[in-house]
């Protein structure tokens, strides 16, 4: 447990309760409850189709769960836009890499500003007053970025040229340039090599440390989720099986039973 | 740029390093001292805030206990804070003991012991890491300063200390002693230790070579004299920090002629920082060169036909003209102006993507250089010049004169400098001559003779012009029955400038004449073979079709005219030779990993092809076991051809 964690273990920054959610006849998630500390890293594991990117998709408002509520930073409420999730400190990355791929690091990574930008489009546009005023300001904070993820070097590079580690990197720059509260990580290591894997491990945990940011993740590699999260929770077939630390969760006979495949009832 | 301002400092006045760092504040205090990118944005320190930093942390090292003489180490990469660091331990009196970033744990270790460091400058968490990691076995470290806390918050041993809180301890202790810090400066003298900088020996444990204050300042002012350098130079470090090059060019010259260091951002980003800075003054070895001239040539394939052609066009009117201009030979106008559209066109351009516009002095060392890649620069206008030197000689032992620049030889004798030749081998002796290897008594009587002189290792000679040649280690250096001197690196470096050669060996030590493996390149043979329609099926077909033949022989008759050239070396030229059939392979044993030949190996290994070579036949049947990528072995059998070379003329016309 990081001493983070320990400081603040009573003050949850988000809870979810009974949140169950359906397309169609397909029951995605049901009746999930667990809370996410402020500090903690906190991991979402289960097999394939457990619905752990459905959750992420609830908890940035991007699903809207049709029962139960979502509490964040004291607030209860049902619904929430993704725009309103950015707004309030919530950042994401992407299974699949979401990023502008005919613009530079550096652009993408302002992107991630975006939502703080206080003058309007023509403002920017015309770059005076300001808006330079601002824009400098931003720049300054994405460069603090850029140093953080050690990626200077690639700059002025257009992600599209860059090789799938480092358009993770990237991606998480610009989740981390939106100075979350709460950083959302759809499997951040995802088709890594081993070497990628212990950058990004490394990455997750800087961030949790220097910055004291929340962080929940989503990874399939078993390795990088006991040596890194301080809880976790097991989804399978969209309902809870398991929720505490990693040792708690790793001896648990549901969790052994769901990822070896033990035929259910 | 003022004349007063300009003009060099007398050493006998400002003997140490921290004197003359007093003298630049106080001359050029708000000139550029040092540069650092920090969040995309070129910061600069000026000679004043350097001193005034420099000034901080001595101070602070005081609070830690630093006494007259003690070693401290720095690792990391190159950066603003280290350089001051340097700087802030020579002041107390301390000797700065640099270590190489990329060291393993094993080296690290080896040298913090021998040189019995009591503190550390660690740039980050990497190289903290790496101190803490061996710590309990280097009794003499009391205390580790690391620059850049990050990732460092929660490390809780009590003897770390960051740089930020060493100088706000550096700071009190100079209020409260007030002239603690100039009497400190003011009792260094010109032979003290000014650094202990270690040589990676390529057997054994590295040596400390001990270099007083007298050996880098001198020979930085005679260098900096030489070549004109001044306040307005730029120079880019992105060399170690612990190789003498970058402590003779960043701390040295530096200081004698008060130009800027910049540093850059990170090891990635050096080309870019390379264009931003826009050096005057650039080093670099033969590899980097060769490289960049590798990316330019395969770009400007990739262009359009247009800008290629005018390319072509244009390096072929540099190439008969652009070397002499540099030079500062009379040509004629009409091949000046053609030369100077070329530049407006072709060159300048050139440069100035790769960012070397601005430079005006660029060195090259450390191994031979292809004459072509050197005239190629040359040609185009930049100012590339070789230099000889190392570690023991503070740098500097020759340096090519401007108008005086050879691709085939290092140059005359720096200021100062003597130069013989005893036995085959170099020997220097001057005002660079370093003092002693660090409580190695027994390697410095082996180096230092009793009168001054140091040994190179290298074997060479210095030809009719004065220009002192390289020609091979001292060691690997043979003679012929006859007496004749044979150097097979030098012959075999030759050969390998021809791009269809990939690689050479050659043999003759006791021999009477000298013979030749050749190995050609198969990418480059096999394009031409390609372009002239010739098929092959295999690598071993390709080196036995009697047109290759034809070419490799006429680039060993070449190789022999230009060592008729020399008188020293005329006797040796190859008189047999025959073409590999498999590629010399590291996966065999044959090279070295870093593709060095394994010369003993070779020649067990093919020993019958040698006693062929030396037999008279004209044909030999070789079986030699090969091992293949995915690991399997095999064996491959060859009946290779020999060719007869007669020797060149000893006299050649004046090309």
């Amino acid at each position: 447990m990081s001493a983070a964690e320990e400081a603040t273990a009573q003050a949850p920054i988000l809870r979810l309760d009974g949140i169950s959610l359906a397309f169609g006849g397909v029951t995605v998630l049901d009746d999930v409850s667990f809370d996410i500390r402020e500090g903690e890293i906190r991991a979402i594991i289960g097999p394939n189709g457990a619905g752990k990117s459905s959750m992420l998709n609830v908890i940035n408002g991007f699903y809207h769960p049709d029962d139960g509520t979502i509490t964040y930073k004291g607030e209860t409420r049902t619904r929430m836009r993704p725009d309103q999730a950015a707004r309030q400190g919530i950042a994401r990355t992407f299974q699949n890499i979401a990023l502008f791929r005919g613009m530079s690091t550096l652009d993408n990574i302002m992107t991630g500003r975006n939502t703080m930008m206080r003058r309007n489009f023509l403002w920017q546009a015309l770059y005076v007053g300001p808006a330079r005023r601002e824009e400098l300001e931003h720049r300054a904070h994405v460069e603090r970025v850029i140093e953080f993820l050690e990626i200077e070097a690639i700059r002025r590079v257009p992600v599209g040229r860059l090789p799938y580690g480092l358009q993770k990197r990237v991606e998480l720059g610009r989740a981390l340039a939106a100075e979350p509260d709460l950083l959302l990580l759809d499997e951040p290591m995802a088709g890594m090599n081993s070497e990628e894997k212990e950058d990004m491990c490394r990455f997750v945990l800087d961030v949790n440390d220097e910055f004291g940011t929340t962080i929940a993740l989503i990874e399939h590699d078993m390795g990088v989720v006991m040596d890194i999260s301080d809880r976790v929770v097991v989804l399978d077939y969209g309902r809870l099986i398991a929720d505490g630390s990693p040792d708690e969760v790793r001896g648990n006979e549901e969790v052994i039973a769901a990822y070896l495949g033990v035929v259910r009832d | 740029m003022t004349g007063a301002a300009n003009a060099l400092p007398d050493l006998s006045r400002y003997d140490t390093s921290p004197k003359l760092l007093r003298r630049n504040a106080e001359i050029r205090g708000d000139r550029p001292c040092l540069r650092e990118k920090h969040l995309g944005i070129w910061e600069t320190v000026t000679w004043g805030e350097a001193a005034a930093q420099a000034r901080e942390i001595a101070c602070g090292l005081k609070t830690l206990g630093l006494e007259r003489g003690d070693r401290v180490s720095i690792i990391g990469d190159n950066r603003p804070v280290l350089y001051n660091a340097i700087l802030a331990i020579q002041s107390l009196g301390g000797v700065p003991v640099p270590i190489y970033q990329d060291s393993v744990a094993d080296e690290t270790r080896y040298v913090l012991n021998n040189a019995e460091v009591r503190f550390v400058f660690a740039e980050d968490q990497e190289q903290v890491d790496k101190v803490l990691e061996i710590k309990d076995e280097c009794p003499t470290i009391e205390g580790v300063i690391y620059h850049d806390p990050r990732g460092l918050r929660n490390y809780s041993e009590a003897f770390l200390c960051s740089t930020g809180e060493l100088t706000r301890r550096g700071r009190d202790y100079d209020a409260e002693h007030p002239g603690f810090y100039d009497g400190e400066v003011a009792r260094g003298a010109a032979d003290d230790t000014s650094v202990i900088l270690y040589t990676s020996g390529t057997t054994g444990n590295p040596k400390g070579v001990v270099l007083s204050y007298r050996n880098v300042l001198v020979s930085a002012l005679n260098s900096v004299r030489q070549e004109g350098l001044g306040e307005g130079d730029e120079v880019l470090a992105y060399l170690p920090m612990a190789w003498v090059g970058d402590h003779m060019f960043s701390c040295g010259q530096a200081l004698v002629a008060g130009f800027c260091v910049s540093c850059p951002e990170s090891a990635e980003t050096v080309l870019n920082d390379l264009w931003e800075v826009g050096p005057t003054y650039f080093f670099a070895p033969p590899r980097i060169f060769e490289n960049i001239l590798t990316t330019v040539m395969i770009r400007i394939q990739d262009s359009g036909w247009v800008k290629r052609k005018l390319f072509f066009h244009f390096l072929e009117v540099a190439k008969v003209h652009g070397k002499r201009i540099l030079d500062g030979e009379t040509v004629g106008s009409s091949a000046r102006l053609h030369y100077a559209l070329g530049a407006l066109l072709i060159f300048r351009p050139l440069l100035n993507t790769l960012g070397l516009t601005r430079v005006k002095l660029g060195y090259t060392a450390g191994e031979a250089i292809g004459p072509d890649i050197f005239d190629f620069y040359r040609s185009i206008g930049f100012n590339l010049k070789q230099l000889y030197g190392m570690t023991e000689a503070s740098v500097f032992i020759t340096i090519q004169p401007n108008g005086e620049v050879r691709s085939d030889t290092v140059g005359r004798p720096a200021a100062e400098v003597e130069l013989r030749i005893e036995d085959n081998e170099v020997q220097f002796r001057g005002p660079g001559v370093f003092v002693e290897y660090f409580r190695n008594p027994e390697a410095t009587a082996e180096t230092k003779t009793g009168d001054g002189w140091c040994r190179t290792g290298d074997a060479g000679f210095i030809d009719g012009e004065g220009h002192l040649k390289i020609i091979d280690r001292a060691k690997d250096v043979g003679r012929l029955t006859d007496g004749t001197l044979f150097a097979p690196k030098y012959i075999e470096n030759k050969l390998k400038f021809f791009p269809d050669i990939f690689e050479a060996v050659c043999f003759g030590d006791g021999r009477d004449c000298v013979t030749a493996f050749i190995n050609i390149d198969l990418e480059a043979m096999g394009d031409w073979a390609e372009r002239n329609g010739i098929s092959y099926a295999s690598y071993q077909e390709l080196a036995g079709l009697p047109r290759v033949y034809d070419i490799i022989q006429g680039r060993v008759e070449q190789v022999n005219r230009d060592l008729a050239a020399d008188a020293d070396l005329a006797g040796a030229q190859i008189r047999r030779f025959l073409v590999l059939h498999k590629q010399l392979d590291a996966d065999d044993g044959e090279l070295t990993r870093t593709r060095k030949v394994r010369r003993r190996h070779v020649s067990e290994k093919y020993g019958s092809l040698i006693e062929a070579l030396y037999s008279g036949r004209d044909r030999c049947g070789i079986e030699t076991e090969v091992t293949f990528e995915d690991g399997r072995k095999g064996t491959v059998r060859a009946d290779l051809q020999i060719r007869d070379i007669a020797p060149a003329e000893a006299e050649r016309s004046a090309a």
